[in-house]
């Protein structure tokens, strides 16, 4: 991971749908910055607006305010065909449901070389089919499946394919979201160790959203927390883990259930009583590098409550 | 619960050393590659139905190809015997100018299911693009593209067709017109609902996140994945208006003497009712038959497309 | 010694598809006693749902074929049952949860009503009587303001709180027993453990039995009382909670409890994942199932089927590993260390 260089800045991102009037706020109004080759993991329960932020980034969204830059270039802003080109090459996206993200009147590798098709790439017959063959065998397929048709593969195998596609058009930075959460445990695990050696091989930088802490913590380098539209608490994954600040965290931690039948009958679910956050609230930073979202006073009254 | 061991025979302390797992055992895949259209067609098979659905029509087509073309009769010959029952000469009687009805029937069956099949193929060309441009544009697109829609569907149907077919002269062309002037809002509407439900699917937004523009989504995801729908629409269609074409010309707005169609055979067949009710018979019975092959075959499309069965 | 209440012997479920016959489930053995919880544990495709399904009878058939077994409910066997005399004991002795509560829901009707429909159809009480009950469900389910919920359509209200409403309904009739089919897998974590301590106080007020089925071994440390492995439509381990989480047998459950990061896992150690896909049905492996991705695998596996060995009088397990010429393999390390250390912090906590 890069410290020095930030491949993706967020600043101030607000999705609103519905009329003007009495607007859906999915999204409201949240800046973070992802290193170049981290990972930052984005969690939080269903409808806090953790998927609409990834397609609001990736433009699958018309946003209504804010920012997005990736390497130093405002995505929303770009207005050459040539450009966006470039950049949809450059950020990809992994989708959650294995079954609902390929086309099942396609092949696997019709579905890997859709890419090349629309950017114009390997036209040469052999060098195309190479190039699919090594992707299937980057995330532990084979030429075999190629011809075969998504229903003929198990979960896993068909989120392979998709992230075979994610990488099929060399990408710099991935969002995935919610990768793993309709696989099975035992595939999970093969799927979040694929998505970190290809990290490591291809330096990728990941956006992992997800609901499961437990594996967020285990594959970001940082974390951020998102509740009703907002980043409610951000910092580095152990940090997070162990000494949790803002009390939905606090909450969402406690709910998290641990393969362990002792622990399981003593633990004691920590309930999340919503707190308004008047307009005053804003970003603090308690401790270095560890940020909460809420009013001076209700910061500083969690970190006492945390550290007692 | 617990089984005895004996019943394996001999068991070696060789068989109980560690071999490790054989992975390329496991990802192995059938060697049959079953693709959607396989599935569906095996489903389809097994309907009964719609197999004899099929036959039917087939059997209708060539007959239609090969009687007027072979026979010793023509469609328009007066052979001077007029109004005779079905007999060895003629196996479905004459008719009161004298003409051989067995040889109408399947001359008429070429303009009917010619009719029947245009019309359906116009719709499909209108309605798909029409529907799937307003889904997948939606917003105002939309709005615009589908109050025209309603708009062609509140007009009467029968009100349009006359007067189409009293200014232009009656013929053929016309009646194709007249069929497919509104037919197609049916196929238009079918598609957008598909391609509404298709566009959010999640392999519709890969597709967007790779940069495809909208016309590679239409012809790559959408209309592969609404196929089946159109499918069993168009099959649906043709017995529509092979049916409104008969009707039409039993209103005496189908195609002109001596030209054959199933309905202005019907219709002339009316008159002679008393002397020689095989004239209406023949006709009637092969649109009555038409119309349920058509109506069996695409009842037996979408029940072995439905992907609720699908497992 | 507790009654039992559900034997399901040697069941078999087919089911006849375009490619050919896919053997769905493969001989389960299960014995559930009153009051306690069983988890079926596996992944998708092991047979766990097909199982439970064809407890309720609803296996459509065809393309399903019950093939071979008993399911003895309270020593009467539901298998030649008609689907009149079937729908006597759904709802009434055995209710399902199912994981979609809204497609367990029929939207156009009142919650109120859906519940009282089910008490007016098994229990003859009274209308004013059915209301005074549905309202007290809701109650007991954890539904605020319950007399005003009642007259609530099922969109009126979030997804956890559906799921009461689903659990009202199951509980309407008072079953003996609860089948509860992945109940919380769409649900948040923090509605998840909601949902789950209503099952247990439920369970203890009304000594209800349950069949919880889910692939999240957290959930079923958190509720189980006994648990079973499913593995490609078979049962490859049985046991109690505490058999399984400390004392498991099996490789495939060692694969299963290895491939759960848990809040400690440090990231730069890779999981321990099971290699490979799960096999396909239609041509079950020769042998033992698991053999293809087990990385103990004997010669004997790709051989001859396992039987069940027994391990204590709770505790069974399908795997040649067990047996006497067997060489002796541990616990994988990472399994043995995290137990250790959950012991301790259990320890440290008292």
């Amino acid at each position: 991971m890069n410290k020095n260089h930030k491949i993706l800045e967020v600043k101030n991102l607000t999705q609103y749908f519905g009329p003007p009037s009495n607007p859906i706020k999915a999204v409201d109004g949240i800046s973070f910055h992802i290193y170049e080759g981290e990972t930052l993991g984005l969690v939080g329960e269903s409808g806090c607006g953790k998927s609409t932020t990834g397609r609001s980034i990736i433009g699958l969204y018309n946003i209504t305010d804010g920012e997005v830059i990736f390497k130093g270039q405002n995505v929303h802003q770009i207005k050459s065909k040539k450009e966006k080109k470039r950049l949809k090459r450059e950020m990809q996206m992994i989708f959650q449901d294995p079954y609902a993200s390929l086309n099942p009147r396609m092949t696997a590798g019709e579905i890997i070389g859709e890419g090349f098709d629309i950017h114009g790439l390997y036209k040469n017959k052999q060098e195309r089919q190479e190039k699919i063959i090594s992707l299937l065998e980057a995330v532990g397929l084979n030429r075999e499946h190629m011809m075969r048709y998504p229903h003929e593969f198990s979960g896993g195998q068909r989120q392979r394919i998709g992230i075979a596609r994610a990488l099929s058009l060399d990408p710099s930075f991935i969002i995935a979201d919610e990768p793993i959460s309709a696989l099975d445990v035992s595939i999970q695990a093969q799927v979040v160790n694929l998505l970190k050696e290809l990290q490591e091989e291809r330096n990728l930088t990941y956006l992992f959203i997800a609901h499961d802490l437990s594996m967020v913590k285990y594959i970001s380098d940082r974390i951020a927390v998102m509740y009703r539209g907002k980043i409610v608490e951000l910092g580095e994954a152990e940090e997070i883990y162990h000494h949790p600040i803002h009390p939905y965290t606090k909450s969402l931690l406690s709910a998290v259930p641990l393969p362990d039948p002792i622990l399981e009958r003593r633990r004691k679910r920590i309930p999340y009583v919503h707190e308004e956050t008047p307009d005053t609230a804003a970003m603090h930073e308690p401790v270095p590098g560890h940020f909460v979202y809420g009013t001076e006073e209700q910061v500083r009254k969690w970190v006492q409550q945390a550290q007692r | 619960m617990e089984k005895r061991h004996d019943t394996y025979g001999e068991l070696t302390p060789e068989m109980f050393r560690v071999v490790g797992p054989r992975l390329a055992e496991s990802d192995q895949m059938p060697k049959k590659t079953v693709s959607f259209w396989k599935e569906v067609w095996y489903r389809f098979r097994q309907n009964k139905l719609a197999v004899s659905g099929v036959f039917i029509l087939a059997i209708i087509a060539l007959l239609a190809i090969f009687v007027p073309e072979f026979s010793q009769y023509s469609y328009r010959d007066q052979l001077g015997v007029y109004n005779e029952a079905p007999s060895k000469e003629h196996w479905f009687g004459t008719d009161d100018l004298g003409r051989d009805v067995f040889v109408r029937v399947w001359y008429g069956a070429r303009i009917s299911l010619f009719i029947g099949i245009t019309a359906a193929i116009i719709d499909l060309i209108i309605g798909v693009l029409w529907g799937s441009i307003s889904g997948l544009f939606g917003g105002r697109v939309d709005d615009i593209m589908m109050r025209i829609v309603d708009i062609l569907s509140a007009i009467p149907y029968l009100l349009v067709v006359i007067i189409l077919l009293v200014v232009m002269e009656q013929g053929l062309l016309p009646m194709i017109i007249a069929l497919s002037i509104t037919g197609w809002v049916n196929m238009a509407r079918i598609v957008r609902g598909e391609v509404l439900s298709i566009k959010n699917r999640e392999f519709v937004l890969a597709a967007r996140t790779l940069g495809a523009s909208n016309w590679h989504l239409i012809v790559r995801h959408i209309i592969p994945n609404a196929l089946g729908a159109i499918l069993v629409t168009m099959t649906l269609t043709i017995p529509t208006a092979i049916f409104t074409e008969a009707f039409l010309s039993f209103l005496g707005l189908g195609v002109n003497q001596p030209i054959a169609s199933w309905g202005t055979m019907a219709s002339e067949g009316m008159g002679g009712l008393r002397v020689a009710p095989w004239r209406l018979f023949f006709p009637a019975f092969f649109i009555s038959l038409t119309i349920f092959a058509f109506n069996a075959v695409g009842d037996g499309l979408r029940d072995a497309l439905d992907p609720k069965l699908r497992k | 010694m507790k009654k039992p209440l559900l034997e399901v012997k040697n069941l078999k479920i087919n089911f006849k598809t375009y490619a050919g016959l896919v053997q769905a489930v493969r001989g389960v053995d299960f014995t559930l006693y009153e009051g306690e919880t069983l988890a079926i544990v596996g992944e998708s495709g092991s047979g766990k749902s097909v199982t439970s399904n064809a407890i309720m009878k609803l296996i459509p058939e065809p393309p399903g074929i019950y093939a071979d077994g008993q399911i003895l409910f309270e020593g009467k066997d539901l298998i030649p049952l008609s689907d009149k005399e079937m729908s006597k004991i759904r709802g009434n002795d055995i209710a399902m949860i199912f994981q979609d509560p809204m497609t367990a829901l029929n939207p156009t009707i009142r919650v109120g009503k859906q519940i009282m429909e089910v008490i007016l159809r098994h229990k003859s009480v009274p209308k004013h009587e059915a209301k005074e009950r549905a309202i007290e469900l809701l109650r007991q389910v954890g539904i605020p303001m319950p007399e005003k919920r009642f007259n609530q359509y099922p969109h009126e209200f979030s997804g956890g709180m559906r799921q009461r409403v689903v659990i009202a309904i199951a509980l309407a009739a008072d079953p003996k027993l609860l089948i509860a089919d992945e109940p919380t897998t769409a649900l948040d974590v923090t509605i998840q453990a909601q949902i789950l301590e209503l099952l247990k106080e439920i369970q203890k007020k009304r000594n209800t039995s349950i069949i919880f089925i889910t692939h999240d071994l957290g959930v079923v440390a958190n509720m189980a009382d006994r648990v079973a492995v499913m593995y490609a439509g078979q049962i490859v381990e049985y046991g109690t909670v505490d058999d399984i989480f400390y004392n498991p047998k099996h490789p495939y459950t060692w694969g299963l409890l290895g491939s759960m990061p848990d809040l400690n896992n440090k990231s730069d150690e890779k999981l321990y994942a099971i290699p490979g896909s799960p096999p396909n049905l239609l041509h079950p492996p020769k042998g033992d199932a698991f053999a293809p991705r087990n990385q103990y695998a004997l010669a004997i596996d790709f051989e001859l089927e396992p039987p069940m060995f027994k391990v204590s009088e709770t505790h069974y397990a399908k795997t040649w590993l067990l047996h006497e010429n067997a060489p002796k393999i541990d616990i994988p390390e990472p399994i043995v260390r995290r137990m250790e250390r959950y012991k301790k912090e259990a320890g440290l906590n008292e």
